[in-house]
């Protein structure tokens, strides 16, 4: 007879493949930073001429190199770099002086906080949509939401920003403007509200300052919802797909047999098998959106890291724009450990 | 017998007859979906408009006129308008789909094949080699896209040229889990075995016989990539890192419009409709196919 | 008395080849009995069990000139009433509780599942109700199935757990879709003997489909034999091995047998006559 084998097995196994995951992990990881290690070293800006000058002389120089330490062999420069880099020191942006790991910590948040409620809003539109789409195979309901789905896989983003901007601020005055908040609040926060989260929906809410989240919602509604639709379009596509597989699975026709009603063979039935491979999507179109706002927050004066990066980029700030690619791609190794763990939670059979 | 009854005949009586005679059927099958064939006239769209440029424009797309400046839409001779230097919108983004035309093919040539090489190799040695490629490749879809796009094309200076190299850097590595995938379930069949009997060495039986075996496979991929490489392209020309003035490329002509945005929209409208309608062509398309392809996700 | 009669059933299937009939004018009926449904694969005989439970999916579509259980047409019952009957009054077991039982729910769960949501049933008592009816399928350690998931569990004792699934609300007719062809040779039987022991207690009707015709005539009372979506002869259990059909010859034909000639089995003989 078999049965469950004993839980202390169980943990064994799900530790060894915890362990392997985190090696993949550390490999990864050293990976992204040997790439912009890579790209830091063939840019065409002397990082030392930036630094002492263009009337330096000889010896300054030189002795720049030394203190940079781009006097040693490459494969020591890398370790010094992977060293401090996992040490959270991602050098020192050549605009302002100050280090990476600051300015990206205070801009993360609110790419964070724009790249959720995209995520939540997405989830909300996109399953509903996906299984309503499965269920009705070739349907009006299906076509249209095929139809949706491909162009919001067809949209560039920032145009899609600028036209909402065009209609909803410019014409219609539905929504704030660019900004995370109206000026009048923006001192006001500064100086009012305690940075917990450095998420203003999440912090404002803290204070107790509904006036200010209101008009921080009114903000980010725009963004979110356009990034939302993307995020949308690929969830609402996945679910349709997953659905359709699980709906002919034979366990469906045993739930029918046992006189279940339809909504409970599609949501409980089908969906506890669907969430299974839709995890793993929902958290790449989570890491998608970390990515796809840096287009979306040039348009809408968001202050997360896509903005940072890009303004870095325009005055070739090269540790600037390299520490957030980092930072960006780290984001995206660790949601993906996240996604495989949880998928590891909710399928019995990969426990 | 005409054609079409040699192509459907159930009993082909040759290899070609039998290849034909499939490709007929999924012919068939995608002419049946109107949304894919929307997608096949956009496309075609597009490459008339990219090789009749000159005859299909009414102005040039560089020369500066700016009496004519910020023209709205339906004026005399600028349909679409005119943008801050008084240029045609319409002609020059008929100028741009050469543009556009140019980058996807660059991309469509270049990333399949650094990830057919790549993934390739990795399948058919296996070991470490395999080990070490496919490390690689992950890592590179770790990156975001865009992102390491950017860094890129930060470090080699802003350009097409650049772009495109930029794009393929970090279009490819699907294309090598693709590859690899199919090298796997070639590379211990009896007749690469024969292959490599007859003394061929590893270079040619992967050239010559498991390469063809990946295309398929891969031009399914390459299809369905376009309209990301288009919005990627037209993101990095939107940043001013792709294209530069005064190259009618889509999304630089996006960026341009943009300080008019609430006076003159058509500026930076035009130009972001005509990138939606193309990706939106050979999204189109390329869903088609892959239902065509694989019947199993067709939904009927 | 009769408990279901169906008359001239029809299923077909419009596919991009054109319209498939996988059965075409069926009829028979059963009482409290046992009746054997045989054929090769593809012969209609899971689509007529289905039909049914009109649990045909689209494209798939079905037709009948009458389809009485129990005094009901149910070709003519609204799907809500036809949902009412599933279940209480009557069930299915599929073919491999591999893919028939939910994949990422619990046994238990599974189980219970019918009592709680439909009969509202408090849930120490369906509790029991379901270690009950797992202990009625032989099953030794029913605590432990009851916390398991179907992957954990070996083949025999999947089907033992649908088995009980399916006989927890009692119901009159009890379609069996080769219920151990997915199951090892030496499990297969205690399976079947489980199976027989509770029909026959309950008297239910039972409809047996199976490839296996040994199998049938030691199991069933009547047996219908199917041959691309007819019925080509219709017999008692114990006349099966003196079939006059050469289809149903041949069927037989085609086993070996302990101690006979160990020459290759003669193929299958089939002849367009016997479809129409």
């Amino acid at each position: 007879m078999t049965a469950s084998p004993s839980a202390s097995l169980r943990l064994g196994a799900y530790l060894r493949a915890a362990g392997s995951m985190l090696i993949s992990l550390a490999a990864t990881i050293l990976g992204l930073l040997l790439v912009t290690f890579i790209i830091g070293r063939v840019v065409p800006i002397d990082p030392v001429l930036a630094i002492v000058g263009e009337r330096a002389t000889e010896a300054q120089i030189e002795a720049a190199r030394v203190a940079l330490g781009l006097d040693l062999p490459l494969w020591r420069q890398f370790l010094i770099y992977a060293w401090d880099a996992l040490h959270g020191d991602l050098g020192q942006s050549i605009r302002t002086g100050q280090p990476v790991i600051e300015a990206v910590a205070r801009h993360f948040p609110a790419t964070l906080e724009l790249a959720t409620l995209a995520t939540i809003l997405g989830v909300i539109a996109g399953v509903p949509a996906g299984v309503l789409a499965a269920t009705r195979p070739g349907s009006l309901a299906d076509h249209v939401v095929r139809l949706v789905g491909l162009m919001g896989y067809s949209m560039p983003v920032f145009w899609l920003g600028l036209i909402g901007l065009l209609l909803f601020y410019g014409i219609l005055g539905w929504v704030g403007g660019p900004g995370r908040l109206d000026a009048v609040f923006d001192m006001m926060y500064e100086f009012e509200v305690t940075p917990v989260s450095g998420m203003i929906l999440i912090d404002t809410a803290l204070a107790g300052r509904w006036d200010m989240w209101v008009n921080a919602i009114s903000h980010i509604i725009l963004p979110a919802g356009l990034l939302g639709y993307v995020s949308m379009a690929y969830i609402s596509r996945m679910t349709r797909s997953f659905m359709m597989n699980e709906l002919s699975q034979e366990y469906i026709t045993t739930a029918r047999v046992k006189g279940m009603p339809e909504w409970r063979v599609i949501w409980v039935h089908a969906m506890r098998n669907v969430l299974v491979p839709l995890i793993t999507v929902i958290a790449l179109s989570y890491a998608y959106l970390l990515e796809g706002s840096v287009l979306t927050e040039t348009i809408f004066a968001w202050p997360g890291l896509g903005s940072y990066i890009t303004d870095a980029l325009m005055v070739n700030d090269m540790p600037a724009v390299l520490g957030g690619t980092v930072v960006v791609g780290v984001a995206f190794v660790l949601l993906n450990l996240f996604s495989d763990l949880l998928y590891r939670l909710v399928d019995p059979r990969a426990r | 017998m005409t054609l079409t009854d040699w192509l459907r005949d159930p009993n082909p009586t040759s290899r070609r007859q039998a290849k034909l005679g499939q490709l007929w059927l999924g012919w068939l099958r995608l002419r049946r979906n109107p949304l894919a064939m929307a997608g096949l006239v956009i496309i075609l769209l597009l490459l008339v408009l990219a090789a009749f440029a000159p005859w299909l424009a009414t102005q040039d797309p560089i020369t500066q006129n700016l009496q004519n400046r910020l023209m709205p839409p339906g004026t005399a001779g600028h349909w679409l308008g005119t943008d801050d230097f008084g240029r045609d919108i319409w002609s020059r983004i008929v100028f741009g789909a050469r543009i556009t035309l140019y980058i996807i093919a660059l991309v469509a040539v270049t990333a399949p094949l650094i990830g057919m090489l790549v993934g390739t190799v990795a399948g058919y040695f296996g070991g470490w080699v395999d080990q070490v490629l496919m490390r690689i490749t992950d890592i590179f879809l770790a990156f975001p896209r865009l992102i390491l796009a950017l860094a890129l094309v930060a470090v080699l200076g802003p350009g097409i040229g650049n772009a495109v190299l930029a794009i393929a850097l970090t279009a490819w590595p699907p294309y090598a889990r693709v590859a690899r995938a199919e090298t796997l379930t070639v590379r211990h069949s009896d007749y690469i075995a024969a292959v490599r009997l007859q003394g061929a060495g590893a270079g040619r039986i992967i050239w010559g016989h498991i390469v063809p075996m990946c295309l398929p496979s891969v031009i399914i991929r390459v299809t369905l990539d376009m309209a990301g490489v288009i919005l990627i392209a037209a993101g990095l020309g939107f940043l001013g890192l792709g294209a530069q003035p005064p190259l009618p490329e889509w999304g630089l002509m996006i960026s341009a419009g943009r300080k008019y945005l609430f006076e003159q929209w058509w500026v930076a409208t035009m130009p972001g409709l005509a990138i939606f309608i193309v990706s939106l062509g050979f999204n189109l398309l390329g869903d088609g196919l892959r239902d065509v392809l694989d019947p199993r996700s067709s939904g009927k | 008395m009769t408990l279901l009669s169906v008359k001239n059933l029809r299923v077909t299937f419009d596919t991009e080849a054109g319209v498939v009939e996988a059965v075409r004018g069926v009829s028979f009926s059963l009482g409290r009995e046992r009746l054997g449904i045989v054929g090769e694969s593809g012969s209609g005989k899971t689509m007529t069990g289905r039909s049914v439970l009109r649990l045909i999916r689209p494209p798939g579509r079905i037709a009948a000139d009458e389809m009485l259980f129990d005094g009901q047409d149910l070709m003519k019952l609204p799907e809500r009433e036809m949902r009412a009957l599933r279940g209480p009054r009557m069930a299915m077991v599929m073919q491999d509780p591999k893919y028939s039982l939910n994949p990422v729910m619990k046994v238990g769960a599974q189980l219970m599942e019918g009592l709680r949501q439909r009969d509202r049933v408090g849930r120490a008592e369906a509790h029991g109700k379901a270690v009950a009816a797992l202990e009625a399928v032989q099953i030794r350690d029913p605590e432990r199935v009851m916390e398991a998931y179907p992957h954990e569990l070996s083949g025999g004792m999947g089907q033992r757990v649908m088995i009980a699934m399916m006989l927890i609300p009692n119901p009159d007719l009890l379609i069996a879709d080769e219920p151990t062809s997915a199951l090892d040779v030496t499990v297969q039987a205690e399976v079947l003997s489980i199976l027989d022991g509770l029909v026959r207690d309950r008297g239910m009707g039972l409809i047996f489909i199976s490839h296996d015709l040994r199998l049938v005539a030691r199991f069933c009372d009547r047996v219908l034999v199917m041959y691309k979506g007819r019925v080509v002869e219709e017999l008692a259990a114990q006349d099966l091995l003196h079939a006059k059909h050469p289809y149903t010859q041949g069927l037989l034909n085609c086993l070996p047998r302990i101690g006979g000639d160990r020459g290759p089995l003669p193929g299958l003989d089939r002849n367009a006559e016997w479809a129409r």
